[in-house]
């Protein structure tokens, strides 16, 4: 699980053009939206074209993106969970 | 009276407020490069800059460049300043940034923070929310910086309800890329640092042609 955690956080900076963030910055369980990375709509868009992308995994309800996206950590556990790489 | 209170031009790696050369770049780097350098050297901490495409952060930072060392945002009614723009090449870039992301079916991945760039006017938006400006704005296509037509549309807002206006010319292409961002304000500026020039069209030609 560290390890694809260690691994999103790379994706995500790129991904989301986040510059100015360092992957050892990003708490795997703080909030990815609102006080924590500060994400925005579009990059909630990016997160999904991201877990399509690199993992296979289409999230067909946008409204499961609240949980999924909750927190990086959500995040590897619902790939882990449903991922097909 | 509208006056036009500082100016900033960016094309061949370099920067000039005023006139004066501010910043520059190694003729080599590419535009990518030379903007994450010129942002770096205004030692601003604005995340979302990292997010925007070329035309906006080209747009953005000549901007950022006119307005530093002038009270323009802290002086002027938000409400009712106007942001002016005009290009040649719309935001075509990007747009065959998005064509390209789509054109293979079997690996079709279209980006959302591409998509949104491919309007010409985003770059606009990106300086209102900087800045909070909630006033008239107008993005022009024209074949070339038109000063004419700059200073008719200027006055126009300006006698109407803006009482002050960023205006200029931010264009990106496959070959060469080029803003120029002047600030107008319809009342006396006591602020030293800035310039006083009256807006018409042979001083905004003058001031174009400059550097």
């Amino acid at each position: 699980m560290d390890a694809l955690i260690e691994k999103l956080k790379g994706q995500i900076i790129e991904q989301l053009n986040l510059a100015e963030v360092k992957p050892e910055e990003i708490n795997p369980d703080s909030p990815l939206f609102g006080d924590g990375l500060g994400l925005d709509s579009i990059d909630a868009l990016e997160l999904i074209v991201l877990l399509e992308k690199h993992y296979g995994i289409k999230i067909e309800d946008p409204k499961d993106g609240k949980t999924i996206f909750q927190s990086l950590r959500t995040m590897a556990e619902y790939i882990k969970a449903n991922g097909k790489s | 009276m509208n006056n036009i209170i500082s100016y900033a031009h960016i094309k061949n790696n370099s920067v000039s407020v005023n006139g004066t050369p501010v910043f520059s770049s190694e003729k080599n780097a590419t535009l990518s490069e030379f903007l994450s350098e010129a942002y770096k050297s205004m030692e601003i901490s604005y995340p979302k800059f990292h997010k925007m495409d070329l035309q906006c952060k080209l747009g953005f930072l000549c901007t950022e460049f006119a307005l530093q060392n002038t009270a323009f945002i802290s002086e002027n009614d938000l409400t009712k300043t106007a942001i002016i723009i005009s290009n040649s090449a719309s935001s075509l870039q990007t747009d065959k940034l998005h064509q390209h992301s789509i054109d293979d079916k079997t690996n079709y991945f279209p980006s959302p923070a591409i998509f949104v760039y491919t309007l010409p006017n985003i770059s606009i938006g990106e300086l209102a929310i900087r800045h909070k400006i909630t006033g008239e704005n107008a993005f022009f296509i024209c074949e070339k910086f038109d000063a004419h037509l700059m200073v008719n549309y200027t006055e126009l807002v300006l006698n109407d309800n803006a009482s002050s206006s960023i205006c200029g010319w931010v264009e990106v292409d496959d070959t060469a890329y080029e803003a120029f961002i002047f600030l107008v304000e319809t009342k006396n500026n006591t602020n030293k640092n800035t310039i006083f020039k009256p807006l018409n069209q042979l001083v905004v030609t003058q001031i174009y042609n400059q550097t």
